[in-house]
């Protein structure tokens, strides 16, 4: 199907110069049309399914309580409210939790993305002695782990439970990035630039700075968002290493709020009538649904505009050079 | 099975040049080169500090899996007891139910998400609308970018009876869903893995593309010259193309198979599934650093035990895929 006329987009699709030849129902093959059919069934039962669920928590969210539980809102939310939106500005860790996630976030990814290149550049240089034994030294770390007590125990007897640097510093260097970087390095920027500035008398940290890191531009937006999302996402490390509630990021909230909202109305449900419970545990459901859209929105507001470079990235993991 | 490997031309890596010996001349214009860039060393020193204190004094610290940790006497000054924990764990019965559902559900989710990426990314390349298959491309990647607090949420609420998405649809062809998935052992690795496959399969995708977009398209003219059909086409064309990347995801899938993601496992598990839902590596979080009087000498012991199986089934695993193809994990 690829003509010469198309040409791959680094996303791996295939995009149509000529714009003649865009009409992929060739006459001579007869069978085209049924299976082009039958191919976009398929893509849109696809799209349903992915969609579908996305779209139900919205709408549930923005209806009321009684209507959920009661199976009525499945296209368009019913008896509309904000209700569940404005139990989630009343909680009251949730913004706090949203202001130290944004702080996680920009000073990890920092701290990454520091460290990332420090490591990735030397080993991109083939003239570097002991290159591949240093490499073992850091791969190895991928292979074998001492497991997360003892990692429990150093972070422990460092003094590093329960404070900002727990949040930010472990796993500053993710291998797989790491090498897509080093990858670039020794691939992407023309060898002859190294050997030209070592003529003009640039050392080796001024050639990486003003030379070899410009030009890396593409790949460290590609780690930098990857990088992002993973702070953002990041669950477990609080879990393990914050005990202070000022200090939980906004997923451990949301965890206690997704999760825990249920265990705390079952505590006093002796003192509650029955309607009441009912009213409480919809109301709950609600504040969940809504609170999911909540934490979602950032992603979804910005996903549109960087998805590609995540593609880019996934692609430049895949493919060495 | 000699004849079979002679027969079979496997792609043999380069030899690695022979271990020469340096002479001392060779020695000291090595050390001068060494000392010419050691902006470069310089760079890898803070690197290399970092990495032997957060990743192998925590390797050193797994020695407590040997002894009776008593935290006055601190790793070193614990006596040592041996494989004592190793035994214990054996014995307890636990073992046997920990890797049989770490397994079964790493296992499962490895070949059942398997054929949709490859099935999306047939779909893609041929859709006839591109318009809309780019449209469509973009949306299956949204799921992957969801938490997994947010995942694991999403899950509970779908499943749940009482109007939650699978309720509701059911209701709307007049039927009413009363079981909740959550609450039924049986059910928690399936539940676990089409989840899995629904947030991921649009990003595993990407890489199938790729291998589609990059199969000569010499091949697919001469193919319809000769009438072949899309279906034969793809059949014939297509699927050896991906065949190779496709064992490959299967062989380092093999390799991971112990550090299938127990985050989700963790977050979804309840009292009700905990019989299928318990992992290697929740039990270590909840008896040893979630527990009132957390158990550390015996859940390292459990740790450690996960980590060499698992390192002798990466280094296995890696080894089969040099051999396999041309790429390895690095």
């Amino acid at each position: 199907m690829v003509k010469n006329n198309e040409i791959l987009t680094a996303d791996g699709s295939v995009k149509v110069i000529n714009q003649k030849k865009k009409n992929i129902l060739t006459p001579e093959i007869g069978d085209q049309i049924s299976t082009s059919i039958i191919t976009l069934i398929l893509a849109t039962f696809i799209l349903l399914i992915i969609i579908y669920p996305l779209w139900f928590i919205i709408i549930s969210s923005f209806s009321s309580g009684k209507a959920v539980a009661s199976g009525a809102v499945f296209f368009l939310p019913v008896e509309p409210t904000l209700d569940g939106y404005k139990a989630v500005f009343d909680h009251h860790l949730l913004l706090i939790s949203f202001r130290n996630s944004v702080m996680y976030m920009v000073v990890g990814t920092t701290i990454n993305i520091f460290m990332t290149v420090i490591t990735a550049y030397p080993l991109s240089r083939k003239d570097l002695i002991g290159r591949s034994k240093i490499t073992l030294f850091f791969a190895f770390t991928v292979w074998f782990s001492g497991g997360m007590v003892p990692t429990f125990l150093l972070y422990r007897s460092l003094g590093m439970i329960n404070t900002f640097w727990v949040m930010v510093i472990p796993g500053a260097v993710v291998m797989a990035r790491m090498v897509v970087t080093r990858t670039y390095f020794q691939h992407s920027i023309p060898e002859e630039l190294l050997e030209a500035s070592k003529l003009d008398g640039c050392s080796d940290i001024g050639y990486l700075v003003k030379i070899a890191l410009p030009l890396a531009k593409p790949i460290l937006a590609v780690i930098t968002l990857h990088y992002a999302v993973g702070h953002w996402n990041e669950f477990f490390t609080a879990l393990l290493y914050i005990q202070d509630p000022s200090k939980y990021p906004l997923q451990l909230v949301l965890r206690d709020i997704l999760f825990n909202a249920q265990t705390s109305i079952g505590g006093d449900a002796g003192s509650l009538s029955l309607d009441d419970m009912a009213m409480l545990e919809n109301q709950q459901q609600i504040l969940k649904y809504s609170v999911i859209v909540v934490s979602a929105l950032p992603m979804m507001i910005i996903y549109p505009f960087v998805q590609k470079y995540f593609v880019r990235g996934i692609m430049s993991g895949s493919v060495k050079g | 099975m000699e004849t079979a490997t002679q027969k079979k031309p496997v792609v043999s890596k380069p030899k690695k040049a022979k271990k020469i010996k340096l002479t001392k001349e060779q020695k000291r214009k090595q050390r001068k080169k060494m000392a010419g860039m050691w902006q470069l060393y310089f760079l890898l020193l803070l690197p290399i500090i970092y990495f032997i204190v957060f990743n192998y004094i925590p390797m050193y610290g797994a020695q407590i899996a040997f002894k009776d940790y008593l935290t006055i006497e601190g790793i070193w000054g614990s006596p040592w007891v041996g494989l004592k924990h190793f035994q214990r764990f054996i014995d307890s019965g636990m073992m046997w139910t920990l890797v049989k559902n770490t397994l079964s559900i790493s296992l499962y989710a490895l070949f059942m998400g398997l054929p949709f990426p490859v099935i999306l990314a047939l779909l893609f390349r041929y859709i006839p609308l591109k318009k809309y298959g780019k449209f469509i491309q973009s949306v299956t990647y949204a799921p992957h970018f969801i938490s997994t607090v947010v995942m694991a949420g999403i899950i509970v609420e779908a499943l749940n009876p009482r109007g939650g998405m699978i309720d509701t649809i059911v209701g709307l062809f007049g039927g009413d869903w009363e079981t909740n998935l959550m609450g039924i052992p049986e059910a928690f690795s399936s539940v676990y893995v089409w989840s899995g496959i629904w947030q991921n399969m649009g990003f595993g995708a990407i890489l199938y593309c790729a291998v589609l977009a990059g199969v000569d398209t010499t091949y697919h003219e001469a193919a319809m010259v000769d009438g072949a059909t899309l279906a034969q086409r793809v059949w014939h064309i297509d699927i050896p193309f991906l065949v190779p990347q496709i064992v490959l995801s299967l062989i380092l899938g093999m390799g991971n198979v112990l550090n299938v993601g127990f985050e989700k496992a963790l977050l979804l598990q309840n009292t009700l599934n905990q019989s299928k839902s318990e992992m290697i590596s929740t039990y270590v979080y909840k008896m040893g650093i979630a527990a009132a009087l957390p158990d550390l000498s015996y859940t390292t012991a459990i740790g450690l035990f996960k980590s060499v199986i698992a390192f002798v089934l990466v280094v296995v695993v890696n080894k089969i895929a040099r051999k396999y193809g041309e790429m390895s994990i690095w």
